[in-house]
């Protein structure tokens, strides 16, 4: 056992640092991420210690970061990119879904692509536009893709590591709001594969489904339930894609009640998926149906309104008082 | 719509060497020709174009879904192929199959593509360094850069020895200069000093647009403004294209960084046998090209060099053997198994795919004569 208590920004730059010292391949690309350590300081130190050739400062253009790490991975090459902010990826959106997400499939299996894109997400931080936005997704969505989100430092330690080994495209978000809250990383074992999804709190009455930023507010609405005198299961999803719906369907016929939660729009989103997939699997073990608790329906609004946007302990809260009133 | 002062030609019009102060210092790269390398240059043209013809056919007859035809555009294709080394990474946009088939790839892989086969057709990696066609336009540009970056940190280019530096050349469009992508390739290009060579081919119509919408000065200066030197050339030359090629080319590998080539042809047919170019161009305008037609202007060329009938009867009845075996095995060709829906969408297990095909089988297993 060796345990350091780490904030998760300081766990990724940790992890980053593991696998760049354990395969020379392994190079990270994007604005701002030499000297500065980018604009979270995710990778502070670290262009110091490799060198121009590992950590490459690009021009401010993500296509070009994204559709030149596609040549340096056809090179054999192992990329970690950064794009800036969650609401800047679109300008790669072609290059994610046209080329990075086909061309092994178009290749028939002669070409891997282990491109790694690591992405800060999420609101709770006062930011302007296109800097709060939850855009996984368009990603999910997309076939040829893996997409994940750690929700805490010990998983973003050992995700960033494991999302580098992936011989496929991995999207990684990073809940920015939990850049800072520090947490104890177990450095010696991960204890979950990538793709698996993960219990955090244990109860019997309601099942809550999140990821990323929404787990430590799933957690709160469970301790204040506890305390009114509800039992409530929390799921870490990890993984959006693709997604580990055993220990969620194991919990739903347990509890009868699932809540999922993100902070991206509702409407066709994660939630969506879940709440059609547990229906088809687990229609007799529910007593209610699968309720959603997610971003509204519209742009992020401005921050001063954010906290009103984003769902937190309460709006869950309410979610798991309507699953029980059935 | 022709050529300006500054178009490099090495090959008149007449088929006679232009000898003057720009191309001495491109005339190097033909003398050192044999005879034997000068007719394969016709060799490749003709055969290609007959192949061409007969590929546009066969969608005509409903063998294939469409076809791309590369007629017009042989000189420019043919002269940078040969240019590039053995070692030298090709990035295609989808009209390249004359340079396809110098590093190569059998004519039917593309077929294949457009009779709905597959999406890719060859891995690279057999095939001469010869990448996949991408449609999305300009796309290639950016991984043909980001590859050029990862042979400089391999420190495989620059050595000194033009035998085993590499380079990377990129092939794109006058339509795909407008796309954001190659605009972001030039400047990845400059500031990383990748050893690469892009290569335009301007063909004057991106389907119905001419290019004059998509620029208001010559292509060959738009590399100026990232930092990159920029040639034009007489894309119908195959000697100006193939010696002005390996020029920028060895350049590139020697660590003078990106260069630029644009090679004025012209798409002789269609965008796609999908297109109509009678209801958007002139007369005028193809006649210009018919009279600068590439392979007429190189025969006159082998001629006076001391080729003979027999020669160029030889390669005519190579294109239509080729074009007869190629029709012969098109139709030959059969379905691809049901099961690559799945194999190769992932590297690695990925539960969504195994479930699905499952499915798929278990479905189909229930109809009679069911195809999983």
């Amino acid at each position: 056992m060796s345990i350091e208590n780490l904030s998760m920004a300081k766990a990724i730059n940790n992890g980053l640092r593991k696998a760049m010292t354990d395969n020379d391949k392994v190079i990270l690309m994007g604005e701002d991420i030499g000297p500065l350590g980018g604009v979270f300081r995710v990778t502070e130190g670290l262009h110091a210690d490799f060198g121009d050739q590992r950590v490459l400062d690009t021009p401010l253009a993500e296509s070009g970061i994204v559709g030149t790490a596609i040549g340096l991975a056809m090179r054999g090459y192992r990329p970690v990119c950064e794009i800036q902010f969650d609401g800047f990826i679109f300008p790669a959106f072609d290059q994610i879904t046209t080329q990075l997400a086909k061309l092994t499939s178009r290749h028939e299996g002669s070409l891997s692509l282990p491109v790694v894109i690591r992405v800060p997400f999420g609101g709770h931080i006062g930011a302007v536009e296109h800097h709060q936005e939850s855009p996984e997704a368009y990603f999910a969505h997309t076939p040829g893709l893996r997409v994940v989100s750690p929700s805490n430092p010990h998983d973003a330690y050992w995700m960033i590591q494991e999302s580098i080994q992936s011989n496929d495209p991995v999207l990684f978000f990073e809940p920015k709001s939990r850049y800072w809250p520090k947490g104890d990383v177990e450095t010696s074992e991960s204890g979950f594969p990538l793709h698996a999804t993960r219990v955090v709190r244990e109860g019997s009455e309601v099942t809550l489904v999140g990821y990323g930023p929404m787990v430590s507010m799933l957690l709160q609405a469970a301790e204040i339930a506890a305390e009114e005198g509800t039992s409530i299961e929390v799921i870490d999803l990890r993984s959006i894609s693709p997604i580990d719906y055993e220990p969620i369907l194991a919990s739903v016929r347990k509890t009868g009640r699932l809540v999922v939660a993100h902070e991206a729009p509702g409407f066709v989103s994660v939630g969506s998926e879940i709440a059609a997939t547990v229906t088809e699997r687990a229609f007799y073990s529910l007593e209610a149906p699968v309720l959603r608790v997610a971003g509204f329906d519209t742009p992020f609004p401005p921050a001063k309104l954010e906290t009103t946007y984003l769902p937190d302990a309460d709006r869950i809260l309410e979610a798991v008082d309507r699953a029980l009133a059935y | 719509m022709s050529y300006t002062a500054a178009t490099v030609q090495l090959l008149s019009p007449e088929g006679t060497l232009v000898e003057n102060d720009v191309t001495a210092q491109y005339l190097p790269w033909i003398q050192k020709l044999s005879d034997n390398q000068l007719k394969e240059f016709h060799r490749q043209m003709a055969v290609m174009r007959k192949i061409d013809i007969d590929a546009a056919n066969l969608q005509r007859q409903g063998q294939l879904a469409m076809w791309i035809p590369s007629l017009g555009q042989e000189a420019a294709q043919v002269g940078s192929g040969f240019a590039a080394r053995p070692q030298d990474h090709i990035f295609p946009s989808y009209r390249e199959h004359v340079v396809a088939r110098i590093r190569g790839v059998d004519p039917i892989r593309i077929i294949e593509i457009l009779r709905g086969l597959t999406h890719g057709g060859w891995d690279p990696k057999q095939h001469n360094n010869f990448h996949l066609y991408t449609l999305v336009l300009g796309s290639q540009t950016l991984h043909a850069t980001g590859y050029a970056m990862g042979i400089q940190l391999d420190g495989a280019t620059a050595t000194g020895n033009p035998e085993t530096d590499e380079a990377v050349m990129v092939y794109f469009g006058d339509g795909a200069t407008s796309q954001g992508d190659v605009s972001e390739s030039l400047v990845f290009a400059a500031s990383y000093n990748t050893p690469q060579v892009f290569f335009l081919q301007n063909n004057h119509w991106a389907i119905s647009v001419p290019v004059s919408r998509q620029s208001r000065t010559p292509l060959y200066l738009r590399p100026g403004g990232f930092g990159i030197p920029g040639v034009q050339i007489d894309g119908n030359d195959v000697l100006a294209s193939y010696a002005v090629t390996s020029d920028n080319l060895d350049k590139a590998r020697s660590g003078k960084g990106p260069q630029f080539i644009e090679a004025l042809t012209y798409r002789m047919g269609a965008h796609t046998t999908s297109d109509d170019p009678t209801k958007y161009r002139q007369n005028e305008e193809l006649d210009f090209w018919t009279k600068h037609d590439a392979i007429e202007r190189y025969e006159r060329f082998l001629r006076a060099k001391g080729a003979d009938d027999a020669f160029f009867a030889d390669v005519k009845q190579e294109g239509e053997d080729l074009a007869s075996d190629i029709r012969a095995r098109t139709i030959a060709l059969g379905s691809p198994p049901v099961s690559s829906i799945f194999t190769n969408v992932y590297s690695e297990p990925h539960p969504l795919m195994d479930e699905q095909w499952a499915w798929l089988q278990q479905y189909e297993a229930a109809f009679e004569g069911g195809v999983a």
